[in-house]
């Protein structure tokens, strides 16, 4: 472990932080193009050609906004929360595998931050902390409306979670390894595991979108009951945050999904294209791309089409119908594993 | 080494925040202290090779007891900054059995022989594969005895959250 590992790991770990916060800005436009187009309508189109300056002009307002504090408020925290939003919405790109291995001067630099052995388990860890800054702030802006919005952050997100883990067990048990990287390898080629595990993908997805808190599950920031939900005492790049970890972790759940179901960095007929492993690796981060925005697009299209679940109906759907599915799943998923080992 | 330093580090966090759980007057900031130790002690999981055990510790009691804990002290909403006067004996008590088990602690510790592990990056049974096989193994009855517990407990939860008569 020298000094040489320790600057890779940085500058992977660098790039994958930029890489994130671009697209999770860019995708702030893109949302509210797709919102115009299922409206009917333009979008956001003033700022540079086709409004690609919008973002920048967004975060610029943001930063400049007048900065206010309730009074009431416990001050510490109300910092705090929106920062560890932003800090645990970051934390689980390290476990994904964004591509193949880069060879440079015959050393072997594989795409991803840390490969643990319980990469799986570490994603789970980090979506079951997430709920940490939303209650946090939620609590601390001293607000009924924003305590209320906090108090259904975490009741949703902790019955989701349980489906979510349920749904990925089946997949688990598919590849025998908790790794990430081991998970995308045995995907090689076309052999997705959404092929094999639909069920458990459509339910993985629709948790994904309550634990992301999108619509048709945003209850927490539900407008129409809650005035702004637990952010509603925010202003300024505080708001920011907290909108903005939305993005990222709608970005990253998006790649967790193409790893876990979509093959990660793998696509058809890679083997005989004949590419350097440099060129392969490319190619793949460049495919593991393209699977991200489609499942981006699908969190997008569903918010702009779906129109938002009552809350009894949310945990209905959670508790009654998603979590015997999963169980349901894995029982199945377990019998066809022993039919086949004999 | 590097580890060393870390293992320093973690051990302060716990310490001090496990000593500001007791110390702080508002109960969310409790709460919020104790999930730190948690995160610390995880921490010293890792240093330890128990990948397994730290990841579900983080999982299951900071992601899910604390949460429900800090939920239920939001929603009685408790914060009022109050040292609750309470009698002298029951201060009393508290010290006589706080060292008690301090001493039942000491009393273990002293007994055994414990092996340390020069390096317990060698140690590989906190590792998934061999903490399975041990469990579904070795210690497959105890491990469905505490299953069948939790279920008992889960339906006991249930009956008892049922507001009508049964």
């Amino acid at each position: 472990m020298g000094s040489g590992f320790i600057i890779y790991k940085f500058i992977l770990a660098s790039l994958i932080l930029i890489i994130s916060l671009v697209v999770a800005m860019y995708s702030t436009l893109i949302e509210r193009k797709m919102a115009g187009f299922f409206q009917d309508r333009f979008g956001p189109d003033r700022a540079g050609p086709w409004g690609i300056f919008q973002p920048l002009a967004d975060g610029i307002k943001l930063f400049f906004k007048e900065e206010f504090m309730p009074n009431t408020a416990d001050k510490f925290l109300y910092i705090l929360g929106p920062s560890l939003t932003m800090l645990i919405a970051l934390l689980t790109s390290a476990a994904i595998p964004w591509g193949g291995d880069m060879v440079i001067n015959g050393k072997v630099y594989p795409l991803q931050v840390a490969d643990i052995n319980i990469g799986i388990l570490y994603i789970f860890a980090i979506v079951s902390i997430g709920v940490y800054g939303i209650m946090i702030g939620g609590w601390a802006s001293n607000n009924k409306f924003a305590l209320l919005g906090a108090i259904r952050a975490s009741s949703q997100m902790i019955s989701y979670e349980l489906a979510m883990s349920l749904a990925i067990i089946a997949v688990v048990m598919m590849t025998g390894s908790l790794s990430l990287k081991d998970i995308v390898d045995s995907q090689k080629g076309i052999n997705w595991n959404v092929w094999y595990q639909p069920a458990a993908f459509i339910i993985f997805l629709v948790c994904a979108f309550a634990e992301c808190n999108r619509s048709p599950f945003d209850l927490p920031e539900c407008e129409t009951e809650l005035v702004g939900g637990y952010h509603t005492e925010y202003s300024s790049m505080k708001l920011g945050f907290y909108l903005f970890s939305e993005y990222i972790n709608m970005f990253i759940s998006s790649a967790v999904m193409a790893t876990l179901f979509f093959g990660g960095y793998h696509f058809p007929f890679e083997d005989s294209l004949g590419l350097s492993p440099n060129a392969l690796a490319a190619v793949g981060f460049l495919v593991l791309f393209i699977k991200i925005t489609f499942l981006g697009f699908i969190f997008m299209w569903v918010r702009w089409t779906l129109p938002r679940f009552r809350y009894d109906q949310l945990m209905r759907l959670g508790w009654k119908a998603l979590i015997p599915l999963a169980i349901v799943n894995i029982i199945i998923t377990g019998v066809v594993i022993l039919i086949k080992q004999g | 080494m590097f580890t060393k330093y870390i293992f320093f580090f973690l051990s302060t966090v716990a310490l001090y925040s496990a000593i500001m759980v007791l110390l702080s007057r508002k109960p969310i900031h409790s709460v919020l202290y104790l999930t730190l130790t948690f995160f610390a002690i995880a921490g010293h999981y890792i240093l330890l090779n128990a990948q397994f055990l730290a990841v579900v510790h983080v999982i299951v009691y900071a992601g899910a007891i604390m949460v429900l804990f800090l939920f239920t002290v939001m929603l009685l909403n408790l914060n009022k900054e109050e040292v609750s006067p309470k009698p002298v004996w029951i201060k009393i008590v508290a010290i006589i059995a706080g060292c008690l088990l301090m001493i039942v602690l000491i009393g273990i510790f002293r007994g055994y022989d414990i092996a340390i592990e020069k390096d317990p990056a060698l140690t590989q049974i906190g590792l998934v594969k061999n903490l399975g096989q041990v469990l579904y193994k070795q210690y497959l009855l105890p491990f469905e005895l505490a299953s069948i517990l939790f279920l008992t407990a889960m339906v006991g939860a249930v009956l008892l959250g049922k507001k009508e008569q049964i």
